[in-house]
């Protein structure tokens, strides 16, 4: 099978060459380890600027790993084992000397469930901004509305901006998440199954916004949910047990399978 | 099924019973025990005075609680100026910054901390604690003491309930979620930030109870208090004065009891009041506490 | 970009935190160090052999076995007494009650409200209630009021364990046909063991160090007691009293007895630690 992978790989390789993307996020041969266990297997590809790319797989293959290594919140967990370099914009964050907060900055974080800090909505928004070291209240302000009408969030809290976050629905939770992570004028937007804890509506609210936001923003979303995949995604990597099996533009990867991996679980559907 | 099983069944589940309405009843008792007994010097008294008088004469019948009561906030009040920074700090350290087998090391520390009978406490304050104070800290100060101050009681006692306390602010914060840390992270946030914003604020009312909690097991404690304050009736004008905590009075006073008429009822009094303060503020933060938790 | 203060700010409290937390473990050592400095050279085999003799006060001959028997019989008496109470209590709870989850937070919210109150209470309850009966100080008062003490520790302790009992094993226990008591004594209680033997060292360990509560309730003899009517001394007390004596002597002896207390404690705290973490 490994030498299957390593065609497609360089298939791969040239199809991105093709296209002629700007590459923003350059993943070259990471490996991690937790507890003896391997949980990402040698991963080497490419993310295109502006462009929806999805991670496709099923569950416990290493997508949510792979995204949190790009933040290096793998920091967080003192048993993982990471190595390899990930570089954004030509930087390597796994670089000791780097500013870890700054190249945090460059990336908004949508998790499965929303965790909105415990603050009122516009405080929620205002954190990263004061972080960033702004302090004229006009332009924090400004931003709180543009980021919050980003979302389509602000008609529905503009008239209670001071109140706890955590007293708003589930769905607009996850919106005001999104608006937090865009304040801080992220380049690129991680995305873990964003959609998976709420209700159909919002969960369709956060998609028509992901396809928006993708002239301005390079999004990267884990999914396992092959319709929403199907739906949103320019590029496709697909990975199964730890490893990418294939990996490129979405009409290609979906039309033209090449894996057994693959096709079976096309065919399943999930 | 046989006879003897439904019988043992029966008879096990009457006990069971019999056993939790004991526990249930107990404090009901101890309250109903020690209003009997305060019930002669209470028909004799205002409350008002017995409580805010400083007049502290037994053989001329008069109960003024004031000065007990002013030592023992003095010393319960310092102790946890002294104790949270201490707490806190290491409670975030422990979970935020420190490897995961320091963490398991400390787990062991805390149980001895936890462990260690107040009468040692009371002999290490007394070897250690009262000469710090007398010799070092007071003229620091530029102050006199002879060491036996409500300075040294409360130094033994932050120490005391530095394990009831750091326990509890380990498992607020190992409740947090990783993700709002990670949340706050992938803002740009360095960890100190994450942790004075979220963790902090989410874990408010936890802290709180904490430390309301510690309060009420600092004024009650009695031997290790009593070994190292002085035990002089006045009202204190600094930490480095004497004072006599309640608990510290019904303690020392034990065997003159039956001396003089309504001492005895005036030292139960005195049990009374603790009681009913310690049990007030616990349920208040107990409720707290299981308030946050129920959310 | 991160500015300088933010940077420092991190590091600051970082070595900061570290510091109190470094305090917090001097600080045990530097107890532990001070007692056994004090109190190891006055310790003798005479110490933990011989009851207090003629004129052992003024610094003659003797020991505090006394005190060491004193204190063993009072925390065995009373954490089995205590046991008997809330093993009951502690099954009926995840057992009975585990329907009635209002009920059971309302009980539990009592007994950690019952917990926080201080022993001097509970010592001086002891000893209005002895007078009120009219029986003397003695070891079986003594036994009585450390009980009532330490039930509502044990209770808790021993419910935390029950708790994590998955509801499955209770299932499958009464599909067998096992009664509720069968299900507690033979399943639950045998389950929970180690969990157990924890909160009874716990208890224990809070029973030989107490003093505030025995200190109406128990009395004080230089005899090894012979029943629960006599009065008995404890190892606590003896240091306590002991210590406020004028004769150098008589004060050494106090701080060899709190070395012997401090170490039955300390191998109390590492053999409840060392179950917990077998398990």
């Amino acid at each position: 099978m490994s030498t299957q992978i390593e065609t497609l790989l360089k298939s791969n390789l040239t199809t991105t060459v093709v296209h002629n993307n700007i590459p923003v996020v350059e993943i070259d041969k990471v490996n991690v380890y937790s507890k003896g266990h391997h949980i990402l297997k040698n991963v080497s590809t490419i993310i295109p600027k502006n462009k929806i790319t999805v991670l496709l797989g099923p569950s416990g293959c290493g997508k949510t790993t792979l995204l949190k290594c790009l933040n290096r919140l793998t920091d967080l967990y003192p048993d993982l084992k990471v190595s390899g370099s990930i570089r954004i914009d030509g930087d390597n964050i796994f670089d000791a000397h780097k500013d870890i907060t700054a190249i945090r900055q460059k990336m908004g974080l949508l998790l499965q469930r929303p965790y909105p800090l415990p603050m009122s909505i516009y405080d929620n928004i205002a954190y990263g901004l004061k972080l960033k070291g702004i302090r004229n209240k006009k332009i924090i302000s400004a931003k709180v509305e543009k980021h919050l009408k980003e979302v389509a969030l602000w008609d529905e809290v503009k008239d209670r901006l001071k109140t706890s976050a955590q007293r708003l629905s589930i769905g607009q939770q996850q919106r005001l998440c999104l608006a937090r992570g865009l304040a801080v004028e992220p380049e690129i937007i991680l995305a873990d199954e964003p959609s998976s804890a709420l209700d159909p509506i919002s969960s369709r609210v956060i998609e028509e916004e992901f396809i928006k936001l993708k002239s301005g923003y390079t999004i990267i979303l884990v999914t396992h949910i092959l319709r929403q995949a199907k739906r949103l995604a320019d590029n496709v990597i697909f990975m199964y047990y730890g490893e990418i099996i294939e990996s490129g533009p979405a009409q290609q990867v979906f039309e033209n399978p090449q894996s057994e991996i693959l096709k079976e679980y096309l065919r399943v559907g999930h | 099924m046989l006879l003897s099983r439904k019988l043992t069944d029966n008879i096990s589940s009457k006990w069971m019973v019999t056993c939790l309405t004991f526990c249930l009843l107990l404090p009901l008792a101890i309250g109903t025990g020690l209003v009997f007994k305060s019930t002669p010097l209470l028909s004799e008294h205002r409350l008002s005075e017995l409580v805010f008088s400083k007049d502290w004469f037994p053989s001329d019948n008069r109960f003024g609680f004031w000065s007990f009561i002013v030592s023992s906030v003095w010393v319960t009040v310092l102790s946890l100026i002294i104790s949270i920074p201490l707490c806190l700090l290491s409670a975030i350290y422990l979970t935020q910054y420190a490897p995961k087998w320091f963490l398991k090391f400390m787990r062991p520390v805390i149980d001895i901390l936890a462990g260690i009978p107040s009468v040692v406490y009371g002999v290490w304050g007394l070897l250690i604690v009262v000469p710090l104070v007398g010799d070092k800290i007071a003229p620091f100060f530029g102050k006199e003491s002879l060491g036996y101050s409500l300075l040294a009681g409360a130094i033994v006692l932050a120490v005391m309930s530095i394990p009831y306390i750091l326990n509890m602010l380990l498992e607020v914060f190992r409740q947090m979620p990783v993700e709002l840390g990670e949340a706050s992270l992938a803002l740009g946030a360095t960890k100190w930030e994450t942790i004075k914003h979220s963790f902090l604020r989410k874990g408010s009312t936890g802290i709180i109870s904490a430390f309301g909690l510690g309060f009420s097991k600092a004024l009650g404690e009695t031997i290790a208090v009593l070994m190292v304050v002085g035990n002089v009736v006045q009202i204190p004008k600094s930490m480095f004065d004497s004072g006599y905590t309640l608990p510290g009075l019904i303690a020392n006073n034990y065997g003159e009891m039956m001396s003089i008429p309504s001492y005895d009822s005036a030292l139960m009094f005195g049990a009374l009041l603790l009681f009913v303060i310690i049990v007030i503020i616990n349920v208040i933060f107990r409720y707290i506490i299981y308030k946050s938790e129920a959310l | 970009m991160m500015t300088f203060r933010r940077k420092y700010e991190e590091r600051f409290f970082r070595a900061l935190s570290f510091l109190f937390t470094a305090i917090i473990v001097f600080v045990l050592v530097q107890i532990i160090w001070t007692v056994v400095k004090k109190g190891f050279p006055s310790l003798s085999w005479q110490m933990i052999t011989q009851e207090p003799k003629g004129g052992f006060y003024f610094g003659k001959d003797g020991g505090i076995l006394n005190a060491i028997a004193g204190s063993f019989y009072l925390a065995v008496c009373s954490t089995i007494l205590a046991f008997v109470i809330s093993l009951p209590v502690a099954l009926f709870m995840n057992i009975y009650l585990i329907r009635y989850q209002r009920l059971l937070i309302g009980i539990r919210f009592f007994l950690d409200v019952l917990w926080g109150v201080p022993s001097i209470v509970y010592g001086a309850f002891g000893f209005t209630l002895l007078m009120y009966l009219g029986y003397k100080n003695s070891l079986g008062a003594g036994i009585i009021t450390v009980a009532a003490m330490i039930t509502p520790i044990m209770i808790r302790a021993m419910d935390e364990v029950l708790k994590t009992i998955p509801i499955g094993l209770q299932e499958a226990s009464y599909a067998l046909g096992s009664t509720k008591t069968e299900t507690a004594y033979k399943v639950f209680f045998r389950e929970a063991l180690p969990g157990f033997a924890t909160a009874i060292l716990l208890a224990f360990g809070r029973g030989i160090g107490d003093a505030a509560s025995v200190l109406f309730t128990a009395g004080y003899t230089d005899h090894i007691p012979h029943g629960f009517s006599e009065p008995t001394a404890t190892l606590p007390l003896a240091i306590f009293f002991q210590l406020s004596s004028p004769i150098e002597e008589v004060q050494n002896r106090a701080y060899a007895a709190a070395v012997i207390l401090t170490v039955i404690v300390l191998v109390l705290s590492v053999s409840a630690r060392l179950i917990k973490m077998k398990k």
